[in-house]
């Protein structure tokens, strides 16, 4: 097993700036723990990212904290308010997109979000200009008059998302917010979340888009069969990986073969693609050795060599294979 | 407090957006209820003074009870109740919404038939203001009583089968229809455990000043109780309902 915590920086109870503290957190669902015992705090205005593979316990996860489902044991605390006992107050300053977008069907788009600004008290007066730009700015002010049911998957989701926000939440919850989205919306929740964060709001966010994640969030948990396996800044838990490099090339006129390769020194594993062999190291530094050397006993050019980290992607299957 | 309350009457106004013009509450909640009478007082060519009261009492049940079963049942199916719980309001509110926009489809099915029973009954209410005090209580604790009935319901697909069962049995045994006076013991007893027995008799009384088995202030005091239980128990079970 895998042990990528950073605990050093993760102090639970002391660090002050914490506004989401986790302790023991577990959920089972009769017999099947969805959830065990994990731990880890969320600072004031970071993105933080919860990553894992499906039926990782993410959702259970949010639910939990968000009062959708029962705690089986453990606790959670948002801006101190301990998520059970305090859940009216919890409420009022979290928003949540949830993993389905579950808005109401015979209500417009317009509708729906003026009833969510009613019921988490929005004054009067602010509640249809807070609708109106919502629906603006994610490009919904055309379907104002449409029923919910008769929006595209795409469309709920961002009505989801526009819904989660008409109170100026804290804390914004959002369990795949991506899901359904077209390449053009998700480039602009990208830049949305962002632009949450530079106002200072907090944002909890599960997602399978581990690159985008890897790029926006401020530290990254990864949680695999409801354990977390690792937790860190994006570059923590690359930097873990370093040693690890990737070494990719291409020989003129032809590749020598890839078992060839594989018994270098300090190689772990070589592929082929398309012509690009790509050669997994425990040390880069020896294997560029090994392959000048190779190509000078072959009398082969090197045509392409290039050394890299796992990108996120890899990363992320790495640590959740190894786990 | 009033928070809470004005929260409640933002779900009811939504409920009712939404729900009023569905097939299960136009066709169950409206039509029937006054079909029902109409056929009833043709047969017994007009309506007495014992079963206009029993009809009134049919209307707010139906009509009331139809609209939880939609704008419950139906959002619980596809997962959208669970957005009141991410509202900062307790369960007792989740309840009380519910049940006032199904108060409002208890008071709305219920008007053509106080009209029939008014245009066909040969006197008038003996006292229109205990009435309206009567029904508006009698609403109230048939709203709740289809609330709770709403979450107690598993399977959604099942809603209405699950409502008429309950409701047809209640419709004859509960005094509404067939005097309880001329059935056998044991089937008085079932029709005093009903809670729609204690409604009739409480309307009938205001309508009428006579009464069958529960005497007037029973009758009242039961039907206010039994409001406030279902709409407390409706609290409790949304809360236990959370997976
Ligand atoms: N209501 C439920 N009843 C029983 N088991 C459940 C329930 N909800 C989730 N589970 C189980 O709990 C585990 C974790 O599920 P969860 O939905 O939290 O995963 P996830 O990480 O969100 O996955 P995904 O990426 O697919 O959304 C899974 O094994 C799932 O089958
Ligand atoms: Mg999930």
């Amino acid at each position: 097993m895998l042990n990528l915590y950073f605990r050093g920086d993760d102090i639970l109870e002391n660090d002050n700036a914490c506004v989401i503290v986790v302790e023991g957190l577990t959920k089972k669902y009769g017999d099947l723990v969805a959830v065990k015992e994990i731990n880890f705090c969320v600072r004031q205005g970071e993105i933080f990212g919860f990553l894992g593979p499906n039926g990782a316990g993410k959702t259970s996860t949010v639910r939990m904290l968000c009062g959708l489902t029962k705690i089986t044991s453990g606790k959670a605390k948002i801006y101190g308010y301990d998520v059970v006992q305090n859940h009216k107050n919890v409420k009022r300053i979290i928003g949540v997109v949830p993993e389905s977008s579950n808005l109401y069907w015979d209500l417009t788009c317009l509708d729906n979000l003026l009833f969510c600004g009613e019921m988490f008290g929005v004054p009067r007066e602010e509640r249809l200009s807070r609708a109106i730009k919502l629906l603006k700015s994610f490009g919904l002010w055309d379907k104002r008059n449409v029923k919910f049911k008769n929006l595209s998957k795409g469309l709920k989701r961002r009505l989801t998302i526009a819904a989660a926000l008409i109170h100026n939440p804290k804390i914004l919850f959002m369990d795949e917010p991506t899901a359904g989205l077209d390449v053009f919306s998700k480039r602009m929740l990208w830049n949305k979340i962002l632009k949450l964060k530079e106002n200072g709001v907090t944002i909890f966010l599960t997602t399978h888009n581990v690159r985008e994640a890897f790029e926006i969030c401020d530290r990254i948990v990864i949680i695999n069969k409801g354990r977390i396996v690792a937790l860190g800044r994006p570059w923590e838990l690359k930097r873990a990986f370093s040693p690890k490099g990737i070494v990719e090339a291409i020989f003129h006129p032809r590749n020598p073969k890839v078992e060839e390769i594989s018994r270098l020194r300090g190689v772990i594993g070589v592929v082929e693609e398309k012509g690009l062999l790509k050669i997994i190291t425990y040390d880069a530094v020896s294997v560029l050795e090994e392959i000048a050397k190779l190509a000078k006993s072959r009398r082969l050019d090197i045509y392409l060599l290039n050394v890299r980290g796992l990108d996120a992607e890899e990363l992320f299957m790495k640590i959740v294979g190894d786990s | 407090m009033f928070g809470g309350i004005e929260k409640a009457f933002y779900i009811a106004k939504k409920d009712l957006k939404e729900y009023y013009m569905k097939p299960g509450t136009i066709s169950w909640g409206l039509i029937f209820p006054f079909v029902f009478s109409l056929a009833f007082m043709i047969r017994r060519g007009g309506m007495s003074v014992w079963l206009a009261p029993g009809m009134i009492s049919l209307a707010l049940f139906f009509g009331s009870t139809s609209m939880s079963a939609m704008a419950i049942v139906f959002e619980r199916r596809i997962d959208s109740f669970e957005r009141l719980l991410l509202f900062p309001i307790s369960y007792v509110c989740i309840a009380l919404g519910k049940s006032l926009s199904s108060f409002v489809l208890g008071i709305i099915a219920l008007i053509p038939v106080l009209i029939l029973a008014e245009i066909f009954t040969s006197t008038p209410p003996l006292n229109p203001l205990l009435l309206m005090v009567c029904v508006l209580l009698a609403t109230f604790t048939s709203s709740t009583f289809g609330v709770l009935l709403s979450f107690l319901i598993k399977d959604p697909s099942q809603t209405m089968t699950i409502f008429n069962i309950v409701r047809f049995p209640m419709m004859f045994l509960s005094n509404v229809i067939i005097p309880v006076n001329t059935f056998p013991q044991i089937l008085k007893i079932i029709s005093l455990l009903m809670p729609l027995t204690y409604i009739t008799e409480a309307i009938r009384y205001s309508y009428s000043g006579i009464y069958d088995i529960i005497p007037p202030y029973m009758s009242l005091s039961v039907t206010a109780i039994l409001g406030i239980l279902f709409l407390y128990l409706s609290s409790l079970v949304i809360k236990r309902n959370i997976p």
